[in-house]
């Protein structure tokens, strides 16, 4: 299941790539833009594409130079139409073109999942050919020229994007989510370097909460609790906050995971189809449209939202990708969720683990329930990645053999463990 | 009338202002007490009683059209008469202001003026060209609706929350500027009446002060009950068109134009400190933070307090009362009560509500506090569920490795009467261990608070007493 799982997730990167410029689409829809963090994604994936003999390393390095050149020579200039600006890139692009749509915003964490994936290739990829000495050079210079430092324009903590039509974005990444990959990646910059004190800014907000018999820090969507852990192995090394605590970020999660199953298993709207192995409460699409009557109540849909446990919001929508996501955490109780989904999807093609969410409650034609059409390409990176963490570890150990990462850690407070 | 000088004279018969002449005319002390508009203040005359009696109109139409969730049948359509429900309002209005009467006030010993006070001396006002002469005074003014500067909104005019409460026809749209507690109620209010109802927000969040679960829950419950909302957004222009208010609002640089027949501004309160002459006196404020108090609530002249909005940050009518009662002690009986002594609740009447003690969380880690959370999510509370409103959680929150409770905040339907119980165990220095101990009425929604200390007594089961336990058991 899980190399069939894992494969064709891959397969996403390969269907959705702008042949030219390496740009990959944020989802595998008609006109989809190209997601920056998608190319992370996908830049973090063609390592495990490799090891796993589903592509030849020249392919992969010529896949990941494609969208770095592009990259490295993109409009910086900060307009309406560029790509990006003080390295930092906009949310969604054109494929053809790689131009700003949607007037999206410059994202931080976005590009921070991008940048991500340019040091995991750069880390994988130590040949001594002249395209893989080219690569390591361009991911270099890349990261080093990301102004992470200019981010922090109103306290300490980073801003959540900018905008050229009104300048930064009104909220900054403050409290625990996935940032923490964002903060790691600016405290660990030789150039532009986020202040020592944003990182003790972002955590003054955390909750340290006891819901449903287990300690955690608490984040109500199940992506938050996954995915800075696809490249940091967070196994064992500890923060001022975690120190306190006794604890690390990867309990943690583990925590969060039974926290999920079992706000499932006491299923309080009465959602068809939640349970003990049936759980994965996340941001994804879900039904829109009318309310329904779901177990004697009015039941609004939310169409794309971040759901989360405990307060919601709840629609009954699953993400599937999300239990793929917390396999490394807490496999005792995940692999039987999988195989449940994979046994529940109907055209046998684990549809349901792949979809950005389903929702067995609304009633449509299929056993399934609704499923959300197509695939999201965030969703299928992950899946490739922390499928891989699972097996082999391997982007863990990339992540670890990064100087960037380990010195981004070490001025975060991190200590312990292989650190 | 006497020309000794007053033991104590009062400005302002609000909350504070009548607790603290009432308190001090009881004690046998000469009191005068000056009032230029309404008796009972803000409160009573445009803040929490007339808006609570709205909002359990509201609900009620809520919970009408919410009939068949919990098994109930309504005939036909459900017809608003907003007409009725202000009736309604406004006799409640008076039947609570009749305790505030001024012919009881007179019986109680306390001479009342109707004026305005103005500062002659440092130890004399003067009111209506009388000149009266204090011991102490206390200036307890309250505070008056912030109004945002926006090009074209004077001209199109607008509704605050004085003047919202003598509508009698529901507006067919309504925009609410501002998402503090104010806006978010009456947004809600009116939407559930059947008005269109839009909120634009300058933050990210409403509420910018609670906790985010809590905010979010808010945000939650105000698009479910069908509100427009526009976070992050600003108001910038205004203009009128064939009778109806356009308003633009700016979000990330893009402009939205709403259309709506009435605005009501609710961006806050500002102290009412214009027209006392406070310099005649002495007293030093700032016009946006109101008069300066020291921890005992007196000004920079020692023989004049302030309490109640005209000088707190937490502007409740809960905290006008308590502060006056600090004035009554330190300014006639040599008293040394402290404002920073006070443990202030205080709640958003939103459905559900959102109720807060104590410090949070973001304050306790700030001043390097280990705290942990015990939570407790209505859905776990029979009352809650018997009830249909499960929407909601109980947080209290402990320092860490102890059951000494720091703070709580309540989102439930009846928050504001959940959180006293909380209250009353941090002022009495009750901690969650003995909470757990007290029994709770069964079936109650303030169960949560139980299951919470609950919560805490299973992590003081360590691994070392569950196995003397199994070995007591098992001998």
């Amino acid at each position: 299941m899980l190399d069939g799982l894992q494969h064709s997730a891959f397969q996403y990167f390969l269907r959705n790539t702008d042949p030219d410029n390496g740009l990959v689409a944020d989802t595998s829809r008609e006109g989809s833009p190209a997601s920056i963090a998608v190319i992370g994604l996908a830049l973090s994936a063609y390592p495990v594409a490799v090891e796993r003999g589903w592509i030849t390393r020249p392919q992969a390095v010529q896949h990941s130079l494609r969208v770095l050149r592009f990259l490295a020579h993109s409009d910086q200039s900060g307009g309406p139409e560029a790509t990006g600006y003080r390295g930092f890139y906009y949310h969604f692009l054109d494929m053809p073109h790689g131009k700003r749509v949607w007037k999206s915003e410059l994202s931080l964490i976005d590009t921070a999942l991008l940048i991500a994936g340019v040091l995991t290739t750069a880390a994988y990829f130590r040949g001594s050919t002249e395209d893989e000495s080219a690569l390591r050079g361009l991911a270099d210079a890349l990261y080093r020229r990301v102004e992470w430092r200019w981010a922090q324009h109103e306290g300490a903590t980073v801003a959540l994007g900018w905008k050229p039509e009104c300048g930064f974005l009104r909220y900054g990444w403050e409290g625990y989510s996935e940032a923490l990959l964002l903060y790691v990646l600016g405290l660990g910059s030789p150039t532009h370097a986020l202040t020592d004190a944003s990182f003790k800014a972002w955590t003054v907000t955390y909750q340290w909460e006891n819901l449903y018999g287990q300690d955690y820090l608490y984040a109500g969507p199940f992506f938050i609790h996954q995915f800075s852990h696809a490249w940091i192995d967070l196994r064992g090394i500890r923060d001022d906050f975690m120190r306190e605590k006794s604890c690390d970020y990867f309990e943690n999660s583990r925590r969060a995971s039974y926290v999920q199953r079992e706000y499932a298993i006491r299923n309080p709207r009465g959602f068809a189809g939640y349970g003990q192995n049936c759980w994965g409460i996340s941001a994804g699409e879900g039904p829109s449209g009318a309310g329904q009557r779901v177990a004697g109540r009015m039941q609004a849909f939310r169409a794309y939202a971040a759901r989360g446990v405990p307060y919601g919001p709840d629609d009954g929508t699953l993400a599937g990708s999300s239990l793929v996501g917390a396999l490394v955490f807490a496999p005792e109780i995940v692999l039987p969720a999988m195989r449940e989904l994979f046994g529940r999807s109907a055209s046998g093609d684990a549809r349901l683990l792949h979809a950005s969410g389903f929702n067995s409650t609304i009633h449509t034609d299929g056993s399934e329930g609704w499923v959300s059409s197509g695939e999201f390409g965030l969703d299928q990176g992950m899946m490739v990645l922390m499928i891989e963490n699972f097996r082999s570890g391997l982007p863990w150990q990339l992540g670890r053999g990064n100087a960037y990462v380990r010195a981004g850690l070490r001025r975060a407070g991190f200590r312990g463990g292989w650190l | 009338m006497s020309h000794a000088p007053y033991h104590l004279l009062v400005i302002g018969a609000g909350p504070a202002g009548l607790v603290a002449a009432r308190g001090a005319a009881a004690l046998g002390a000469k009191v005068a007490l000056i009032e230029r508009n309404l008796l009972g203040g803000d409160c009573l005359n445009y803040g929490c009683i007339p808006s609570k009696a709205l909002i359990r109109s509201a609900r009620l139409y809520a919970d009408m059209r919410n009939a068949a969730n919990f098994g109930v049948a309504v005939p036909g359509d459900i017809q608003v008469d907003f007409a009725a429900a202000m009736d309604r309002m406004r006799r409640i209005r008076t039947r609570i202001g009749r305790v505030d009467s001024e012919e009881r006030l007179v019986a109680e010993g306390i001479d009342l003026y109707r004026g305005t006070a103005r500062f002659v001396a440092r130890d004399a006002v003067e009111v209506n060209g009388q000149r009266l002469r204090f011991r102490k005074a206390l200036v307890a003014t309250g505070s008056r609706s912030m109004l945002p500067n926006i090009p074209g909104l004077a001209e199109a005019g607008y509704l605050t929350n004085e003047t919202v409460f003598d509508l009698n026809r529901l507006p067919p749209s309504m925009l609410v500027i501002g998402g503090g507690p104010l806006g978010c109620e009456l947004a809600q209010a009116f939407a559930r009446f059947g008005s269109r109802t839009v909120i634009a927000h300058d933050e990210p969040l409403f509420l910018p002060k609670e906790e985010r679960d809590a905010a979010q829950m808010v945000s939650d419950a105000l698009a479910r009950d069908g509100v427009e909302i526009h976070l992050n957004s600003q108001a910038v222009k205004v203009s009128v068109r064939a009778g109806k208010k356009l308003v633009e609002l700016l979000n990330d640089g893009d402009v939205a134009t709403i259309e709506v027949d009435e605005i009501l501004t609710g961006i806050g309160r500002v102290p009412a400190v214009e027209g006392l002459a406070l310099e005649a006196a002495g007293v030093s404020y700032e016009a946006q933070s109101g008069i300066q108090v020291d921890d005992f609530l007196r000004t920079s002249n020692p023989n004049i307090y302030a309490a109640g909005d005209v000088c707190l940050e937490h502007q409740f009518t809960d905290s006008a009362d308590a502060s006056a009662r600090i004035v009554l002690q330190n300014a006639l009986f040599l008293g040394r009560k402290r404002l920073s002594a006070l443990t202030i609740p205080w709640c958003t009447y939103t459905d559900p509500e959102i109720a807060h003690v104590g410090i949070y969380v973001r304050q306790a880690r700030e001043r390097n506090i280990p705290v942990k959370t015990f939570t407790v999510p209505m859905h776990d509370v029979d009352r809650a569920i018997t009830d249909g409103e499960e929407e909601g959680f109980v947080k209290i929150h402990v320092r860490e490795g102890s059951d000494t409770i720091l703070g709580a905040t309540i989102v439930a339907r009846h928050a504001g009467d959940m959180i006293n119980g909380i209250s009353v165990a941090i002022v009495a220095g009750i901690g969650l261990r003995t909470l757990a101990r007290v029994i709770h009425a069964y079936p109650t929604q303030a169960e949560a608070i139980k299951k919470a200390a609950d919560a805490y007594n299973r992590t003081r089961l360590t691994r070392f007493f569950a196995w003397l336990a199994r070995r007591w058991l098992n001998r």
